[in-house]
């Protein structure tokens, strides 16, 4: 939220019910515009007045020009996209900058879980149950940096949070949710 | 209960004529309308239904001494989708028709004889420009919607590009930015089936005869394209009707019946010229008209609201995705929504709850100014 300023514009990609687009509406005027593929959740953001495209972002974002937007987020989407990383490419295209927040999959409790419980992890922030999970793609902090490193995407910035703290240290091992704003490295 | 009552509006009396597309001349022109709920004393609370192929002026409510309701009932009245306590809602029968608005079976005052193939051909563009000025009559310089489904959201789009600023918002609902060969083979189909029927007579059947069994021919086939495999089977099975003809070719499934009883109910209530020259407007529609998708709705301000439903083969919503794009490349604010629905194209009749849902909120949205914080 505070990564974004004042009358931005911001594409939300897998936007949900419009909670966090209602809340940019409501403390930052943005002009928002959101993408999901669930029909109940589109009536839901119609509900709130926003306008919000049923679309799959898989197939990609080709009828926005470059940096059509000052923000694109992809908020808990980006593990359980088919194609991650052709869908992050998209955004950084369109956006001028875009924010990643996924579950940090190797976070403490997590780890606990797999060495010591032998068990797919189900913490707070990765609730699911290996059988009825919508999250494709299981990743750490770690692995994201590694991956931008890859991609030549420069990490503007970053927070790490857990139970609604912010972890400053060792984040691969405390935090549960990574969030990144990222910009393209030219 | 209040009944409904049909009105007329006549304009473009010669030699002030409305110039058509195609550059012939039409007047005087008469439209037959009706309205519901009242309009606000700022005139900001008015909508403009379009109907479809087969539709009329009669969108809601009904006659004295009538049983059955307007085509749009479920969706248009006090607390409904297009709740008549907020806003005043309008709708015309198209020019072409035959219930009321000018048409081939009207009386051409030159001739003093019904048009038949002297009236001219009319498009979607024509049909709104009639509309445009029933809204100015009605004393209405911005609508708060226009709305339709299938040739009504045809209409919507035109509107959406002949008189952007005339309108806060538009709806267009499983429909397309042009006609497709697929969609005006069905409807050559239906042509042909009229002009063969004998009593058809190149249009100069009015005083005899009327072509029935073309016409009831065409709204079969118009049938078929609006419902979909599953809702068929679902509606008739196999199943066999039970006061089954006695002869070999009698109608015998259930399907076949209710064709029948379609086809034959439909000559009663609409003209075979209007089928015609309507298709026809249909066929040409083609929004795009040689200009690209990008610049089609540039700078439009009112804000979109694109619906489509998924097993509608007729409109697919891949058409509807289009309209989007369209929309995207112009930077409109819009919004799309994709219903489940197993009705086929007949979904934007029948699927009344979801789609009340999202009228509601959008025309909430659209009338509390909300816009977007932008």
């Amino acid at each position: 939220m505070d990564w974004i300023e004042q009358d931005a514009s911001v594409l939300d990609l897998g936007c949900g019910n419009g909670e966090l687009l209602s809340r940019l509406i409501e403390e930052k005027q943005v002009r928002a515009q959101g993408i999901e593929i669930n029909q109940q959740a589109i009536h839901r953001c119609v509900a709130r007045g926003l306008s919000v495209f049923q679309e799959d972002i898989d197939t990609g974002l080709s009828e926005y020009a470059d940096e059509s937007f000052d923000y694109v987020v992809l908020n808990q989407t980006f593990q359980q996209v088919k194609k991650p990383d052709f869908v992050l490419q998209e955004a950084l295209r369109v956006g001028k900058k875009t924010i990643v927040g996924f579950p940090n999959f190797l976070n403490i409790s997590a780890r606990f879980q797999m060495v010591f419980g032998g068990k797919v992890p189900v913490t707070p922030s990765l609730p699911y149950e290996w059988y009825d999970t919508p999250n494709l793609h299981f990743l750490s902090i770690a692995d994201f940096k590694e991956y931008c490193k890859k991609r030549a995407i420069q990490i503007a910035d970053s927070a790490f949070i857990a139970k609604n703290w912010k972890v400053r240290f060792f984040p691969n091992l405390f935090a549960e949710i990574g969030l990144f704003l990222l910009s393209d490295a030219f | 209960m209040k009944f409904t009552e049909i009105k007329y509006f006549t304009f473009a009396d010669p030699p002030n004529e409305l110039t058509l597309e195609s550059g012939e001349k039409l007047g005087p022109i008469t439209l037959a309308y009706e309205t519901y709920g009242e309009l606000n004393k700022q005139k900001t609370n008015a909508i403009l239904v379009l109907h479809a192929l087969s539709g009329d002026a009669h969108a809601a409510g009904f006659y004295k001494a009538d049983t059955s309701p307007g085509w749009w009932n479920s969706m248009i009245g006090p607390g409904k989708g297009l709740d008549t306590n907020k806003y005043f809602v309008i709708c015309a029968n198209v020019i072409g028709g035959c219930k009321g608005s000018t048409g081939p079976s009207s009386i051409n005052p030159k001739t003093r004889q019904p048009y038949g193939l002297d009236f001219p051909i009319v498009t979607i563009s024509d049909i709104v420009n009639a509309q445009k000025h029933l809204i100015d009559h009605l004393g209405i310089e911005k609508l708060l919607t226009v709305i339709g489904g299938s040739m009504g959201g045809m209409q919507a789009l035109q509107w959406m590009v002949s008189y952007p600023n005339r309108i806060r918002s538009a709806i267009p609902i499983a429909t397309t930015m042009k006609h497709t060969p697929q969609q005006i083979a069905f409807n050559e189909v239906g042509r042909q089936a009229i002009m063969a029927d004998p009593n058809w007579k190149k249009g100069r059947y009015y005083g005899s005869a009327k072509p029935a069994k073309g016409l009831a021919v065409a709204r079969m086939i118009g049938h078929i394209t609006y419902m979909s495999d599953v809702s068929m089977a679902e509606k008739f099975g196999r199943r066999f009707r039970v006061d089954k003809a006695p002869n070999k070719f009698g109608a015998e499934f259930e399907v076949e019946g209710y064709l029948r009883y379609r086809g034959d109910n439909f000559v009663r209530r609409f003209d075979a010229n209007s089928y015609l020259y309507i298709t026809k407007a249909i066929d040409y529609f083609n929004i795009l008209n040689g200009k690209r998708l990008a610049y089609i709705f540039k700078g439009l301000k009112a804000k979109v609201l694109v619906i489509a439903f998924k097993s509608d083969w007729l409109y697919p919503a891949y058409q509807s995705q289009e309209i989007v794009k369209a929309c995207k490349l112009a930077g409109v604010d819009t919004t799309y929504c994709e219903i489940n629905s197993t009705y086929g194209h007949d979904a934007f009749l029948l699927e009344i709850e979801e789609e009340a849902d999202l009228l509601k909120h959008f025309l909430n949205t659209v009338s509390n100014g909300t816009n977007n914080g932008a």
